[in-house]
């Protein structure tokens, strides 16, 4: 499994269209994305549990990445979260 | 006749029957559904439906409203093949034998509960996404028609409210205008409306009664008013108000091509604001004879990293090339105070109007001043090319940049990239301190263009942003005026030319003023240009000018 941290710079947080973006994503791969927030996690796959988790700029969430592409992914998604979030 | 009152968001009078907005049948069905595997194959096959018709929607709305219109849809997609959604209608199928429409039903409920509970607008707004997307659904399980537009001619269109993907898909030939009971002047039939020039109302409330339907009507979206049944003095007066703006229109059609000149031969150059490469296109329909502000910020708000010489520099050379010649005056980064950017990683101010903002930044980060530099000299060999800083306060500022522009032709010149060498260089006048020592500023830079905007604000300290200082917030006060007389007067003396980019360019209240102050041009949106052009043709500046002038140096003005 790989993870890592990362603090949301976008203003409006993950709302809907980074959200809607972060689904796209993780869809091509093949590892399970879970987002982790304080004592709330999610799969990325999910875009309204992941809107629904409220995660606002300023706060820091973990992202673990398990399967068997995490070691392609896990950078991948981390590039992705630097772009858009 | 029936008047009722409402808030005017699109200008224009429409004449025409009025015609109800016919919504799909929102009865739902609730049965228990023994065969769990036949509803989850109905429940499918109209999902499937949907997201192939928000796909259309999102390909309409892209070509009618640009790309953010399409992302709503795009999101409504999402929703739709969500896989909790789906777990959770499948769930209420297997489960507890719920037919196709009614599982729909509630799990839409649950979800938009889930949204509305959230501590947050923005989410909460989200409600009505997952409600839109359901209701889709619903309607393609009950076999429901569209709700549109069940009319031969064209008509008014009353709505309680027109959701986003609703109003996207009206056939836009039938409709004369647009009355809504709710919304607002943000809503998306407010914004549509002004795009396509068809006149709209909102806000009336449940004054307009479903009986009304069919009955003539007549709407001024300038004034908010609907009138049922016009009575002949009504409907004359508005029907001569529509001729009028007709013949307007038609009048500003045949300005183009025309000179701005007054009647006493005085001329004016009149160019246009511009925000991306692809707002080029309305200012040649408008006949703009230039840009004179084109910012450059859109590059780094649309990008997820600082952009890179090559990025910007074909943006800079689309816009120079398209325009063709005519001159293009592109102004520095303007970023910090209220447009900021995540990846600078600017420290956070207690006061950014006053902080680390435009030239500012640039100077004491030249690393991106210099890339930024570099692109515009590499465009300059496209086209007529000025270069404007924002936010000056000081000569030893203006000195700063141009050094770095000169470092930056020293270097494409040893690199061997071609630049233009008559690249003007202006700075824009924002600041008290800058208009106060224009006299110097004037023998470093080849024009001045004034920021109104920023200048009322800091000559009044008004911030711009506080709505509730309404009436304090007066840019024609007589110390901006004063301001500006004495920066063209300074800008004059020295053999160079000055400009007006702020929204107070296009006030056609002191179209007059700035033409007896002897202002060189004007730059405003690209539809201001014809209306400005018509008030410029209309001044006879032998007669205006010194009443003006007096108004503004006068100790005691009569108008005080």
């Amino acid at each position: 499994m790989k993870q890592f941290s990362y603090t949301i710079q976008e203003a409006v947080g993950i709302h809907a269209r980074p959200a809607g973006l972060l689904v796209k994503e993780v869809k091509n791969y093949k590892s399970t994305v879970t987002i982790i927030k304080g004592d709330k996690s999610c799969n990325a796959l999910k875009l309204m549990a992941l809107m629904g988790m409220g995660v606002k700029c300023g706060d820091t969430v973990t992202v673990t990445v398990e399967g068997e592409d995490e070691d392609v992914a896990a950078p991948a998604l981390e590039k992705f979260f630097k772009e858009h979030l | 006749m029936i008047s009722i009152q409402g808030k005017g968001v699109s200008a224009g009078v429409g004449v025409g029957p009025l015609y109800f907005y016919q919504r799909a049948k929102t009865e739902i069905p609730r049965y228990t559904a023994p065969d769990a595997d036949a509803e989850w194959h109905r429940f499918k096959g109209a999902q499937t439906a949907a997201i192939e018709q928000l796909g259309e929607l999102a390909e309409k709305a892209r070509a009618e409203a640009g790309d953010d219109a399409a992302m709503l849809f795009e999101t409504h997609q999402m929703m739709a093949e969500d896989l909790d959604y789906e777990e959770a209608i499948e769930g209420r199928i297997t489960n507890d034998k719920l037919n196709a429409e009614a599982a729909v039903a509630d799990t839409a409920d649950e979800f938009a509960a889930m949204f509305e509970a959230m501590d947050d607008s923005y989410m909460q707004a989200r409600a009505a996404d997952v409600r839109d997307v359901s209701t889709r659904i619903l309607g393609i399980l009950s076999g429901a028609v569209q709700g549109g537009i069940a009319s031969d001619v064209p008509v008014l269109l009353a709505a309680d409210d027109l959701a986003p993907s609703e109003t996207v898909q009206l056939d836009k030939s039938k409709i004369l205008g647009f009355i809504t009971a709710g919304g607002s002047g943000s809503s998306h039939t407010a914004i549509l409306a002004r795009t396509m020039g068809i006149p709209a109302i909102v806000g009336v409330g449940d004054a307009l009664r479903p009986e009304y339907a069919g009955r003539p009507c007549m709407i001024d979206g300038a004034t908010g008013n609907v009138v049922i049944d016009p009575d002949d003095m009504t409907r004359d007066r508005l029907l001569k108000k529509r001729e009028e703006q007709l013949r307007l229109q038609r009048l500003l059609e045949t300005l183009k091509g025309q000179e701005n000149v007054t009647k006493d031969g005085k001329s004016i150059r009149i160019y246009c604001n511009i925000g991306s490469p692809e707002d080029v296109h309305a200012v040649q329909v408008n006949d703009g004879g230039g840009i004179g502000l084109f910012r450059s910020e859109f590059l780094y708000l649309n990008s997820a990293d600082y952009p890179t010489e090559d990025e910007q520099f074909e943006a800079y050379k689309k816009v120079l090339a398209d325009m063709d010649g005519k001159e293009v005056i592109i102004r520095t980064l303007d970023i910090g105070a209220d447009k900021q950017i995540g990846y600078f990683d600017l420290p956070h101010e207690e006061n950014p109007a006053m902080g680390m903002r435009a030239l500012r930044i640039c100077l004491t980060r030249t690393d991106i001043f210099k890339t930024q530099l570099r692109a515009l000299y590499r465009a300059s060999a496209y086209g007529k090319l000025g270069i404007m800083f924002p936010m000056v306060t000081s000569v030893w500022e203006v000195r700063e940049a141009k050094r770095l522009c000169g470092e930056v032709r020293r270097e494409l010149k040893a690199e061997g990239i071609p630049y233009a060498e008559d690249v003007q260089i202006g700075i824009m006048i924002e600041t008290p301190a800058a208009a106060i020592i224009s006299d110097r500023l004037a023998k470093e830079v080849d024009f001045f263009s004034c920021g109104t905007n920023d200048l009322t604000q800091y000559t009044l300290a008004c911030d711009r942003q506080n709505n509730d200082l309404g009436r304090f917030y007066d840019p024609h006060h007589p110390a901006v005026l004063r301001l500006l007389k004495m920066v063209t007067e300074n800008a004059h003396k020295n053999g160079i030319w000055v400009g007006i980019c702020g929204e107070l360019a296009s006030d056609l209240t002191l179209t007059e003023t700035f033409l007896a102050i002897g202002v060189d041009e004007l730059s405003v949106s690209p539809r201001a240009v014809l209306p400005l052009r018509n008030a410029v043709r209309m001044t006879d500046t032998r007669e205006s000018a010194p009443r003006l002038l007096a108004a503004i140096d006068d100790e005691y003005p009569e108008s005080l």
